[in-house]
């Protein structure tokens, strides 16, 4: 489904992304972990298509498509997903309006018809329940004054009514105490089928406790350093990042 | 100092002075004393500090006829005419009987007519002209010798008006220089709860409004003032909003300014009681060569009083605005939490604001902020939205509206806000720069 191939990306010249290559097929469940500078969050924007990042080499294809060449706007209704790791504040749009535009630009990308006001709230009524969210929080502005957690969930909650074909979840666990963190894993876990992926990135194994990956990459330095099944998140808890820098140094 | 032509301006007006009725004798004196005022201080120019981004030579040279009379049919196309509730109607600034329509009040209050009161025999002594502070400026000097009519409304101590009270102002004059001195009264006794919306609407010529209206909210009163100015688009608009707010009490001034050729407001705001709080918010939408203008003074008299002015402006084609802001915060007014903002959006190269907030700090122990931006609309929120499936320029209309919905929601009166907010964003869907600008 996603074909990350030798992906080399930075700012200003300077390079964050150093050869990336993940491949991520239908049914399954990836986590990126890495400390701090890895480049885990640079990957996640330019997988969104935030301007301002050169991408020197590599190509990335979404469903044999080159999603490089996509606007932003265009990757998403063609069912690539970002949920942020800083939800945008935009004061004075309110959500449920948002989230109901959100929902239609992608229906109509799909040839299906807009769904109307009332038919949209039935749709959220459904799906607030699943985050456990307070449905009053829809009636203000976008992320205006919620909480992390309110604001982590909001996010979730725009990925299950946009049901994408990719999630990319960056640092969805910053900032959320532990009931919070059940919660939206709860709601990421019942949103996964067998014909979507998730791509989940995280500095910390704790959120994989939840939501339980088929596959663990330790990405540092802008390259994937390492791979393996869910235990590998469990190892790097116990022993630290730098078991995998320093093991990568003595190899070297 | 005084320029030639405005001088003349000014000896036209006083020349009609002699006519003016002049009683009951206390407001004979007032009326007296407000022409010597307008006569000493003249129009202000751009060298009066107040006044130096807002030119009102084109006002002066207008060929002034006071008090031209008027007709209008009813209410065709206005605003809220669909809301319950006392509705007056004022043409070319004197009160319609046909038009108007007050209905049943709780009992001692008072909506209607300043001249009928006067004429009647009422004594508003106690509240006409109490509010102009610190010396009239030349245009309440001129409002207060010359003014015709307005609307009073009077709540006593305790008592509540659930449905909002209407006051529209037509103006059908035909002819340029038509001049209208409008003054109107709202006092909210101890306790009670008020909400008065305002209209401003009129037709093509170049008539000029000259507006002074008075609010004097008691203890714990709670008041929420609504004006929509879309005066005609030659139209003069001259308006001061004189508050003095009580302990405890609630007071919002809501200014959503779309018309007028030149819309001048001075709103000051005297807090003079403990823990109340004031919110002044307000939209400006200027396109071709309009130039609106909102230049606020608040006055924290007393401690633990809280202040917040928001006011965004959306500017198209050569137009300006014009913003200032200042907050004196008085010796002894401890714990004063005052704040500004002042954001504008600026739709062509041409357009242009003049933004300036000012603090006066006497006072310990006081929270004051303030802010003003001017430019265009955050890339990271426009990111955000396409990351949602939204196109570049539906994001930038969402955001436009935004800019504009986070004055509007701040509107208590829910009809009244859903009628604005329609409005407003049908205004911004009509201008074609709306998508396609704010670019760099």
């Amino acid at each position: 489904m996603l074909e990350i191939k030798n992906l080399w990306a930075g700012v200003e010249g300077k390079e964050i992304l150093k050869g990336v290559n993940l491949s991520i097929a239908a049914g399954e469940v990836h986590a990126i972990m890495g400390p701090n500078g890895s480049g885990k969050s640079t990957l996640a924007q330019v997988l969104a298509g935030r301007d301002g990042y050169d991408i020197s080499d590599g190509s990335v294809a979404f469903d044999g498509e080159d999603l490089l060449e996509l606007a932003p706007e265009v990757r998403t209704r063609a069912g690539m997903f970002l949920a942020f790791q800083y939800p945008v504040e935009i004061p004075g749009v309110n959500t449920t309006y948002f989230l109901r535009s959100s929902v239609n630009a992608v229906r109509k990308h799909h040839g299906k018809d807009e769904l109307s006001a009332v038919e949209f709230i039935k749709l959220m009524r459904a799906k607030i329940q699943l985050l456990e969210l307070d449905e009053s929080l829809l009636k203000r502005s976008v992320n205006e004054g919620f909480s992390g957690g309110e604001k982590k969930r909001a996010e979730i909650l725009a990925m299950a009514l946009l049901e994408p074909r990719m999630a990319v979840l960056d640092e969805t666990d910053s900032g959320l105490d532990i009931d919070a963190l059940k919660i939206v894993a709860n709601g990421v876990n019942q949103l996964r089928r067998e014909d979507n992926a998730q791509l989940v990135i995280t500095h910390y194994q704790r959120l994989l406790d939840y939501i339980v990956p088929d596959f663990v990459h330790v990405l540092h330095d802008g390259r994937i350093v390492k791979t393996g099944g869910k235990e590998l998140a469990h190892e790097l808890e116990e022993k630290g990042y730098d078991w995998i820098t320093n093991g990568e140094l003595q190899t070297a | 100092m005084m320029a030639a032509g405005t001088n003349m301006a000014v000896d036209r007006l006083v020349a009609e002075f002699a006519d003016r009725p002049k009683s009951p004798s206390w407001l004979g004196e007032l009326r007296d004393a407000g022409l010597a005022r307008f006569s000493e201080l003249g129009f202000p120019t751009t060298r009066h500090e107040d006044w130096r981004f807002t030119n009102m030579k084109p006002l002066t040279e207008l060929p002034f006829q006071l008090d031209v009379a008027g007709a209008a049919d009813g209410l065709n196309g206005a605003l809220f005419t669909g809301l319950e509730g006392p509705q007056l109607v004022f043409v070319n600034g004197k009160f319609s009987d046909e038009l108007s329509a007050v209905g049943e009040l709780p009992e001692g209050v008072v909506v209607g007519s300043v001249a009928a009161a006067l004429a009647d025999g009422s004594d508003l002594q106690d509240c006409l002209s109490r509010q102009v502070r610190n010396g009239a400026d030349s245009f309440a000097a001129l409002n207060t010798a010359f003014f015709a009519d307005g609307a009073l409304v009077r709540v006593p101590e305790g008592v509540t008006v659930e449905a909002p009270i209407r006051v529209y102002f037509l103006n059908t004059a035909e002819t340029d220089g038509a001049t209208a001195n409008i003054r109107s009264l709202i006092t909210a006794g101890a306790g009670s709860s008020v909400t008065v919306i305002e209209s401003w609407t009129g037709g093509g010529a170049a008539y000029f409004n000259n507006v002074i209206t008075e609010i004097d909210a008691g203890d714990n009163a709670s008041v929420e003032h609504v004006k929509f100015q879309d005066e005609g688009a030659a139209a003069f608009h001259v308006a001061g909003l004189h508050c003095t707010l009580g302990r405890d009490c609630r007071a919002a001034h809501h200014s959503i300014a779309l018309g007028g050729r030149l819309a001048r407001n001075n709103i000051r705001a005297w807090l003079d009681g403990e823990g109340l709080e004031c919110v002044l918010n307000g939209l400006y939408l200027t396109e071709r060569e309009q130039l609106i203008d909102h230049h606020m003074v608040v006055e924290h008299a007393k401690p633990h009083g809280d202040s917040h002015e928001y006011f965004n402006g959306i500017l198209d084609d050569a137009s300006r605005g014009v913003f200032h802001g200042r907050i004196h915060v008085h010796k002894g007014a401890d714990k004063t939490d005052a704040k500004q903002t002042n954001k504008n959006l600026l739709l062509s190269d041409r357009a242009q604001v003049d933004t300036k907030p000012q603090l006066e700090i006497y006072a310990d122990d006081v929270k004051c902020t303030h802010g003003a931006t001017v430019g265009q609309m955050p890339p990271e929120q426009i990111f955000y939205l396409r990351t949602r499936g939204l196109s570049e320029a539906e994001a930038r209309r969402m955001l436009m509206h935004a800019f504009a919905g986070e004055i509007i929601e701040r509107i208590e009166c829910e009809p009244v806000r859903e009628e604005l907010d329609r409005l407003v964003w049908d205004r911004l869907e009509a201008n074609p720069h709306i998508s396609e600008t704010v670019k760099t």
